[in-house]
C-alpha cells in the first residue's frame, strides 16, 4: 500500500470521524435541559437589557466609526454608504 | 469633490468568498442552515424613530435626518423600511491637499422583511445608497434560529453589494459633474454567524464573526500618495493611489452584558479584525445603562487600535516606489478613544392611545484619533516634508430622535 493511498485514506477517516462528531453533536444537542428556566428570564426581558435598544442609533454610530477606521464587521449592523472625508 | 474611503469600508462590511470556503466549513454551514427551521425566535416591536444626527470633526461636517419604520402584518410578518441623509460640507486635511471644499448629499433607502416560523426567523433586506458619485446597492439575507429551550439563537446570514464608483471633476464654467473616462465597480460579500446566548438569570453573550472579501476599485479616486521631491515646491509630490483589487478580513467580536442588583445593565464587548492587506485591529467597549424614574441614562466609552496595511506610507521615498502605494489615514496606524453619553424620557402622547409608548432621546460621542505615522502634511513648509507633526482628529457627534411604539 503506497504512502499516496495512506494518506487518502488517514483524510477520508479524519472526514468521518468528523462528521460523525458533527452529526452526534447536532443530535446530542436537540433538547438539553435549559440551566435558565423560563420563569428566571424576565430580566431580560428589560429594554436596558437589548444589545440594540435603538437601532436606528446604533446603525448611526457604526456608520461613523466604520467610515474612519479601517476595521469593520462583527458588529451585527448591515450599513450602507457613505459621507467621509 | 471627495469621496470618502470610508464607504468601501462601511461598505466593505459585506464580502466573503465562497472560494475561500473549504468543503468541510461548507458542509458545517449547509448542516446549520438544514437544521435551522426546526427551531425559533421573536419579531421585533413595531416602532418609529425619526432622527437628526450631526457629526463634526476636522473641518468636515455631515448631518441629515434618518427615518425608521418597522410594523408588524399578522403574526408571523414584520416589514421595515428606512430613510437616511448625509448632508456633507467637507474642508477636510485630505480635501485641502489634494482636492477642493466641496458640499453634497448622500441619500439611502431601505427595506427589510422579517417572516417568523415557528421558532426561526428568515429575514432579507435591501439598501441603495447614492451620492454623486457612489452608487451602491446591498442585499442581505439571514436565518435566525432559537434552540436549547431558548437559550441559545443562532444566526446565519449573508450579503452582497455592488458599488459604482464615479470622480467629479469641475468644468470651466464651474458646473461639476461626473468624469466620462473615469467609471469603476467593486462587489463585495459577506458570510456572518451569529450565536446569542442566555449564560445565567443575569448573563448574555453575543457571538458574531464575519468573513468579508471586496473586489474591484477599493481606493479612494481623490486622494493621493505622496513621494519625497527635494528642491520642489514643498519638498514632496503627489500622485494616484494604487490598491490591489482583493481584500479578504475575518472579524469576530464578543459582546457580554449583566444584569445588576439595582436594575442596571453592564455591557462589555471585544472585537478583533485581520484582513490580507496586512491591518490587524483591536477594539474594547465598556458600556453601563442605568434606569431613572422616567429616564434611561447610557454612558459608554471605547478604545480602537489598528495597524497600517502593508503597502501604506505616509511618504514615499520616490515615485512608482511600490506596485501598490496608499496614504488613506484610514490605513495608517492609529489609537482612538470614543467617549460618549446618552438619555432617554419617556413619555405619554396625549390624544394617541394606539401609541403605547414614546420616548425622546438625546445622545453625544466625542471620538479622538491619534495617528502613528500620518502626517500633517499640510505643515510641510514650515516643518519639511517628513517631519510635520502627527494628525490628530477631534470630533463630536450628536444624536437626537424621537421613538414611538404603536
Amino acid at each position: 500500500m503506497g504512502a499516496a493511498t495512506m494518506s487518502r485514506m488517514s483524510k477520508r477517516l479524519i472526514q468521518t470521524v468528523a462528521a460523525g462528531a458533527l452529526l452526534a453533536g447536532l443530535a446530542g444537542c436537540t433538547a438539553p435541559t435549559p440551566w435558565v428556566k423560563p420563569y428566571e428570564r424576565e430580566h431580560f426581558a428589560d429594554p436596558i437589557m437589548s444589545f440594540n435598544r435603538d437601532p436606528i442609533s446604533n446603525v448611526y454610530l457604526e456608520h461613523v466609526l466604520e467610515t474612519r477606521e479601517g476595521a469593520h464587521g462583527a458588529t451585527g449592523a448591515v450599513g450602507g454608504g457613505c459621507g467621509c472625508n | 469633490m471627495q469621496l470618502a474611503q470610508g464607504l468601501g469600508e462601511a461598505r466593505a462590511a459585506r464580502a466573503g468568498s465562497d472560494r475561500l470556503l473549504s468543503p468541510f466549513t461548507r458542509t458545517l454551514l449547509a448542516l446549520c442552515v438544514i437544521a435551522a427551521p426546526a427551531l425559533g425566535g421573536v419579531l421585533p416591536e413595531d416602532r418609529a424613530d425619526v432622527m437628526w444626527h450631526n457629526y463634526n470633526g476636522g473641518d468636515l461636517t455631515v448631518e441629515g435626518p434618518s427615518v425608521l419604520v418597522r410594523k408588524k402584518v399578522g403574526d408571523s410578518l414584520s416589514l421595515s423600511a428606512g430613510y437616511y441623509e448625509d448632508m456633507i460640507s467637507s474642508a477636510s486635511i485630505d480635501v485641502k491637499l489634494s482636492a477642493s471644499p466641496y458640499h453634497e448629499t448622500r441619500k439611502q433607502e431601505n427595506v427589510g422583511v422579517d417572516y417568523l416560523h415557528g421558532k426561526t426567523t428568515y429575514s432579507m433586506g435591501y439598501i441603495h445608497s447614492k451620492e454623486p458619485d457612489y452608487i451602491a446597492n446591498t442585499t442581505y439575507y439571514s436565518i435566525s434560529q432559537d434552540m436549547f429551550g431558548d437559550l441559545t439563537t443562532v444566526t446565519l446570514g449573508y450579503r452582497r453589494a455592488w458599488d459604482q464608483i464615479f470622480r467629479d471633476i469641475k468644468q470651466p464654467d464651474g458646473a461639476i459633474v461626473n468624469d466620462p473616462t473615469f467609471h469603476q465597480q467593486a462587489d463585495h460579500r459577506g458570510y456572518t454567524l451569529g450565536i446569542s446566548q442566555i449564560l445565567t438569570r443575569n448573563l448574555i453573550a453575543d457571538f458574531n464573526y464575519e468573513l468579508l472579501t471586496d473586489q474591484g476599485y477599493l481606493a479612494n479616486p481623490y486622494r493621493k500618495i505622496r513621494y519625497l521631491s527635494p528642491g520642489q515646491g514643498e519638498g514632496f509630490t503627489l500622485a494616484d493611489q494604487v490598491y490591489p483589487n482583493t481584500r479578504t478580513s475575518n472579524a469576530a467580536g464578543i459582546e457580554l452584558k449583566y444584569y445588576l442588583p439595582w436594575r442596571a445593565a453592564l455591557t462589555g464587548q471585544y472585537r478583533f479584525f485581520r484582513d490580507t492587506w496586512g491591518i490587524v485591529a483591536n477594539n474594547v467597549e465598556a458600556d453601563y445603562t442605568w434606569p431613572w424614574r422616567h429616564w434611561i441614562f447610557d454612558g459608554m466609552v471605547r478604545w480602537y487600535t489598528q495597524t497600517h496595511a502593508d503597502f501604506y506610507s505616509d511618504l514615499y521615498p520616490y515615485a512608482n516606489y511600490a506596485n501598490f502605494m496608499a496614504r488613506d489615514r484610514e490605513l495608517a496606524a492609529f489609537t482612538d478613544w470614543t467617549v460618549g453619553a446618552g438619555a432617554s424620557y419617556q413619555f405619554n402622547v396625549p390624544g394617541a392611545p394606539w401609541i403605547s409608548k414614546s420616548t425622546a432621546n438625546v445622545r453625544f460621542d466625542h471620538l479622538f484619533i491619534d495617528y502613528k505615522d500620518f502626517r500633517n502634511a499640510l505643515l510641510a513648509g514650515e516643518y519639511g516634508a517628513g517631519n510635520e507633526p502627527l494628525y490628530k482628529l477631534n470630533a463630536n457627534i450628536f444624536q437626537i430622535f424621537v421613538s414611538i411604539w404603536f
